[in-house]
């Protein structure tokens, strides 16, 4: 297996500078100059880790995301830093020569290699869907993952099942981690992901041998661990007060906050506010048009991407907590009143109900509609519970 | 701890009999979570539905930051009298603690839960006397208002510690709630509707505590001022 110091050799680079360069990377990483050496054995004898790359029910949106990487070129990448092994829409072979590579890498590489998922299994049907090879994915699937070191899940399809698993998921579209219960699942979610987010992960984890550091919901915390909202150029806006109301107005030239109009920015993980897309030309926000959380959880079926208060399609009700609440509200109030309306009634006819007069004398005409049976005359407050005993 | 004022000008008033039920730090919590609850559900409003745009530079104005500002210092009291309440379940009277311990496996208790129930549907003449709360009150406020209060306290820290960050206490505290519900914009939702379960409460409350007042055959509205609970009867 080539390791990265023949890959670094094969393009151009001298002993001399890479020498250099060991020592440099000691030295910024504050480890003092015994490191280097070290740093330099490992790269010439640690070989390039395998990476596998499966298509399930998908779009190719991730991997159209991907070649368009600028930091490090996708290039770089595929070419250099990993071996990307397998992937089939990338690729020079096709058919049982490509399905070969999937045989040796499994069977030479047990334990060592990283799958890499775009898209998710769909599991209706007993999974037949998605075939190549004559095998539906949900196999490919879980038998790639039987001796993969660590998965990545690729996408909001492979991490939460995206638009494939919108309601009602007619083929039954489930993401990764529901299926792969026994390895370390990175997800990059995102439709697609930032390409920059997607090399870095890969480069971090072929550099340091390691999966980053996960939030609680199994995304790397470098890139999910804010919020657009949270680093968007257009938050001053926010908090001033600053909104855009409609498409088309002053707040709209200016360049205001898009809350009203429904962003989802407050509520998505994603670097797009800081990393942004395109080699850091723009993002969704920049471009005037609201964040529609595409890296969250069934976004799909969030409600509209242009309501601040979204829907809720549950237990066969349709309308926002606002609408669902406020007939909630209602119906208590009008309760109240008529509840109220028919106190004041019986009060009328019971005479005042506590059988007293102005003064405070009993009035001896207490009506008693249930005869003898008189809980409130036995009722005696018991003076530690509060209770009547 | 019957309380004669034998000095009284009027002798109807000697047979008033009162005892003292609200301790004092449980009359401040009420209050101060009664106050705490109307600031949050007003800007609380505001935030789904922001005040009319500002104008002029965003420097010039803060406003929306206030609004914030004013829900997140409202929730931290609102949570910080929470946790002063729960304390003083543990150290004051037997009152104290109706709010947090429900007797459901006591017979008697649903006995007079049935009669509670029979004097709000008319059925019964009169209501029984209690010194705390009646056994459908107590259902009320340990099940819908303490519950509810306990879920908008950690839906909404676990909110707030989305823009604290990683690593904030409300999300090292609170975050787990976000997944647990779904993702943020699932918890914006459901926070949203424990408001609605809070205007509901509270419109119940106040009509329930109104119409005790005058129709029971004790205090209600000045004991959770004075802290004393009187019996007409």
């Amino acid at each position: 297996m080539e390791t990265f110091y023949d890959v670094l050799r094969r393009q151009g680079i001298t002993r001399r500078s890479f020498v250099k360069f060991c020592s440099l990377t000691a030295t910024s990483l504050g480890l003092g100059s015994a490191f280097a050496p070290r740093i330099a054995h490992a790269l010439e004898t640690k070989p390039r880790t395998p990476v596998l790359w499966l298509h399930g029910l998908e779009c190719t949106c991730c991997s159209e995301s991907f070649i368009r990487s600028a930091h490090p070129l996708a290039k770089d990448v595929v070419l250099s830093m990993l071996s990307l092994d397998y992937d089939d829409t990338l690729m020079a072979a096709a058919g049982h020569q490509a399905h070969a590579i999937l045989e040796e890498i499994t069977a030479k590489h047990k334990g060592e290699y990283i799958l890499a998922v775009e898209g998710n299994p769909p599991l209706a049907e007993d999974g037949m869907f998605c075939i190549s090879g004559g095998k539906p994915f949900i196999d490919k699937l879980k038998w790639v993952a039987k001796d993969a070191k660590a998965v990545i899940a690729w996408g909001s399809c492979a991490s939460w099942g995206c638009v494939q698993a919108a309601k009602p998921n007619p083929t039954q579209a489930t993401p990764i981690h529901k299926v792969i219960t026994d390895k370390p699942i990175v997800k990059v979610p995102g439709c697609p992901p930032i390409a920059e987010v997607m090399t870095a992960v890969v480069t971090y984890m072929l550099t340091f041998d390691r999966i980053p550091e996960l939030d609680r919901q199994g995304r790397p915390k470098m890139f999910y661990g804010q919020r657009i909202h949270d680093k968007c150029y257009r938050r001053p806006h926010f908090d001033a007060g600053q909104f855009v109301e409609a498409w088309d107005d002053e707040g709209a030239r200016k360049g205001y906050c898009l809350y009203k109009v429904g962003c989802k920015g407050p509520t998505s993980y994603s670097p797009c506010s800081t990393m942004r897309w395109n080699e850091g030309v723009s993002f969704p926000i920049a471009s005037g048009h609201g964040c529609i959380g595409c890296s969250e959880d069934g976004f799909w079926d969030k409600g509209s991407f242009y309501d601040r208060v979204t829907q809720i399609n549950a237990f066969g009700v349709e309308g926002n907590a606002d609408r669902i609440g406020g007939a909630v509200a209602a119906v208590t109030g009008t309760a109240i009143a008529a509840h109220a309306g028919l106190t004041a009634l019986k009060r009328a006819r019971l005479d005042h109900g506590t059988g007293f007069d102005r003064n405070g004398e009993e009035t001896g005409q207490r009506r008693d509609p249930q005869g003898g049976r008189r809980p409130a005359e036995t009722a005696a407050v018991d003076q530690n519970t509060g209770r009547g005993a | 701890m019957l309380q004669y004022n034998e000095l009284s000008a009027d002798p109807n008033a000697q047979t008033l009999k009162s005892i003292y039920v609200y301790e004092a730090p449980v009359r401040l919590w009420h209050w101060v979570q009664a106050v705490a609850m109307v600031v949050l559900v007003a800007t609380g409003f505001l935030i789904s539905y922001p005040p009319p745009s500002v104008g002029g530079e965003a420097s010039d104005s803060f406003l929306f930051g206030y609004i914030r500002f004013a829900h997140f210092t409202a929730g931290y009291v609102l949570a910080i009298v929470t946790v002063l309440r729960i304390y003083w379940a543990f150290v004051g009277n037997d009152y104290a603690k109706q709010l947090f311990v429900v007797p459901l496996w006591s017979r008697q208790y649903w006995r007079e839960m049935w009669h509670e129930i029979r004097w709000y549907s008319f059925a019964a003449d009169k209501p029984l006397k209690y010194g705390g709360h009646n056994p459908l009150a107590q259902f009320f406020m340990c099940f819908v208002l303490m519950v509810t209060t306990f879920f908008m306290i950690a839906t909404g820290f676990a909110l707030y510690g989305e823009g604290t960050g990683e690593g904030s206490w409300a999300n090292v505290a609170f975050g787990w709630v976000i997944p647990l519900l779904g993702d943020s914009q699932a918890v914006h939702t459901w926070h949203h509707l424990g408001t609605w379960v809070v205007i509901t409460f509270t419109m119940i409350h106040l009509y329930a505590a109104i119409r005790e007042d005058i129709t029971s055959r004790q205090s209600i509205m000045s004991t959770m001022v004075s802290g004393y609970r009187t019996f007409k009867d």
